[in-house]
């Protein structure tokens, strides 16, 4: 249960990373946080012949709340660990989702050195992280001694533990666009023992007309497919006043259920999971739908 | 090919330490070989026990998922550093022997570095909420009710010796 050797790079900029990056592609790999890296190095499930830490690139600890003409965006630098994000009070304010989903992030003392931006390049299909920002529609930023390049979500992760980054480009942040007008958002999840990968694991976002009838309804899953899988949950719920007591909640749950396609593994059957993701997408949906009525607009 | 080595300086329970390893090794092994601190214990080696946890600038980390040259010129405090000022039982420590909140010991040293950086952060948990800060540490023995009971002795042993201090001060 030790990594197998090898060769050790620790540069103190992007410029100098991305420099280390090319000259030893393809055979590098990040180190960033090392919480999903280091259990794969200890048990020998990888062995690269280069690790390019990056816990040095101080430039890239931040945690920002940007604002284009009214557009925010949370933007999440590769050096900001799980816990920055999380107790960071304006990314907060602007996404409280944020802080929802990153409490079933591990625990404590994983995130306190995870970065949120690994969770994104790892790619693990139980991945909050990933899952939030597809969800969002977020975008991801690459950097190589090539250039830069800005990533959409969805064509970001491409498989289970798969990227379209390059061997030799680097993560530099990601982007959590701010869900606008009078819009409500829930994570919810079932974990078998409190901190793990979550069995199912749902994130939603219900948007309300200023009639406060619901006009559009998403939802997130991880641990139910290869990548995360979005639905537009929008027509079982559309016009409804959550407010008022309407059943399409439980319809939109019946409805994720059914486009829902996961395996069964060690943890649960598949049939298990798409009943979890009927009754965790009608809790979350309805949670999302109230925050959303509490919306001052 | 032999290995590169590096040197790794730590501030480990307020000494400077030094030794120098390869790049591989991990902070646990730092610590319990080439420090021979052997307080910080091994269990898993892949971040579920929570065994190994030490804290680094304050925080606890996982020691066996970082590597030692990560993490050089960091402040580490591991079980052996939670005492008191004098060398005797720190509020954790103590709290640990008031209440059995140990059998054979092995979790122990990773429960007191998180509790000791828990208590820090909240000083007066309730019992849920001490339940909810050892819930990334296993114990194959005690079944934990009486470490949530140590959780909650260590934050009044704590707050009476913050006490303590604050009427011993002129
Ligand atoms: C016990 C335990 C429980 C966990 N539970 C959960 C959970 O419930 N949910 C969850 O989402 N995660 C969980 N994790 C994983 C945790 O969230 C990790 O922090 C995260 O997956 C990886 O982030 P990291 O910074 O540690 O990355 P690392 O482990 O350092 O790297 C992971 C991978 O991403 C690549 N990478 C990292 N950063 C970059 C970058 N900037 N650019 C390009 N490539 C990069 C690395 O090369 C590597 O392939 C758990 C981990 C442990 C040990
Ligand atoms: S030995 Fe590090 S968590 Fe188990
Ligand atoms: S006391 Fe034996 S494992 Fe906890």
């Amino acid at each position: 249960m030790k990594p197998s050797g090898f060769a050790y790079h620790r540069p103190s900029t992007v410029a100098e990373a991305v420099d280390v990056l090319a000259e030893v592609s393809p055979a590098g790999k990040v180190l960033a946080g090392g919480q999903s890296l280091v259990p794969m190095l200890n048990m020998r499930l990888a062995a690269p012949a280069h690790l390019v830490d990056v816990n040095r690139l101080t430039e890239l600890a931040y945690v920002r709340v940007d604002d284009d003409g009214g557009r925010r965006t949370v933007v999440v630098g590769a050096l900001a660990r799980h816990t920055d994000v999380e107790h960071d009070a304006a990314a907060h304010a602007a996404l409280p989702l944020l802080r929802e989903a990153l409490r079933t992030v591990a625990h404590p003392t994983i995130r306190n050195r995870g970065t949120t931006v690994g969770s994104i390049a790892h790619a693990d299909p139980s991945g909050e992280m990933g899952a939030v920002l597809a969800l969002l529609g977020g975008t991801v930023e690459l950097r190589s001694a090539r250039g830069t390049r800005t990533v959409a979500a969805a064509e970001f992760t491409t498989g289970p533990m798969e990227t379209s980054a390059a061997p030799d480009e680097l993560v530099t942040s990601v982007a959590f666009p701010v869900p606008e007008g009078r819009t409500g958002t829930a994570w919810t999840e079932l974990a078998r023992r409190n901190g793990d990968y979550a069995v199912c694991g749902v994130g939603v976002l219900v948007r309300l007309g200023d009639d406060h009838r619901v006009v559009a309804a998403r939802a997130v899953y991880v641990s139910m497919g290869p990548v995360p899988t979005v639905l537009d949950l929008t027509e079982p719920v559309a016009g409804q006043d959550p407010r008022a007591d309407d059943d399409g909640w439980a319809a939109a749950g019946r409805l994720a259920a059914w486009r829902l396609d996961p395996d069964d593994d060690i943890h649960a059957t598949a049939g298990y999971r798409r009943q979890l993701a009927a009754v965790l997408t009608e809790r979350a949906l309805r949670t999302a739908a109230r925050r959303a009525t509490e919306v001052a607009v | 090919m032999s290995e590169q080595l590096y040197e790794v300086t730590l501030l480990v329970n307020g000494v400077h330490r030094s030794a120098t390893v390869p790049a591989r090794r991990l902070l646990s092994d730092f610590l319990r070989h080439d420090l021979e601190l052997t307080g910080t214990h091994v269990g898993c080696e892949h971040g579920v026990c929570g065994a190994c946890t030490v804290l680094v600038g304050g925080r606890p980390i996982r020691s066996c998922l970082q590597f030692a040259v990560t993490v050089d010129g960091e402040e580490v405090t591991t079980v052996e550093g939670c005492t008191r000022p004098d060398g005797e039982l720190g509020p954790v420590q103590q709290a640990f022997r008031d209440c059995h909140g140990l059998q054979c010991g092995f979790c122990t040293p990773g429960f007191v570095t998180t509790i000791t950086a828990y208590l820090h952060e909240n000083p007066e948990p309730t019992a849920d909420e001490a339940r909810e800060a050892i819930a990334g540490n296993l114990c194959r023995c005690t079944g934990y009710q009486n470490i949530v009971a140590s959780v909650l002795r260590a934050a009044q042993l704590r707050t009476g010796s913050t006490e303590a201090a604050a009427e011993a001060a002129p």
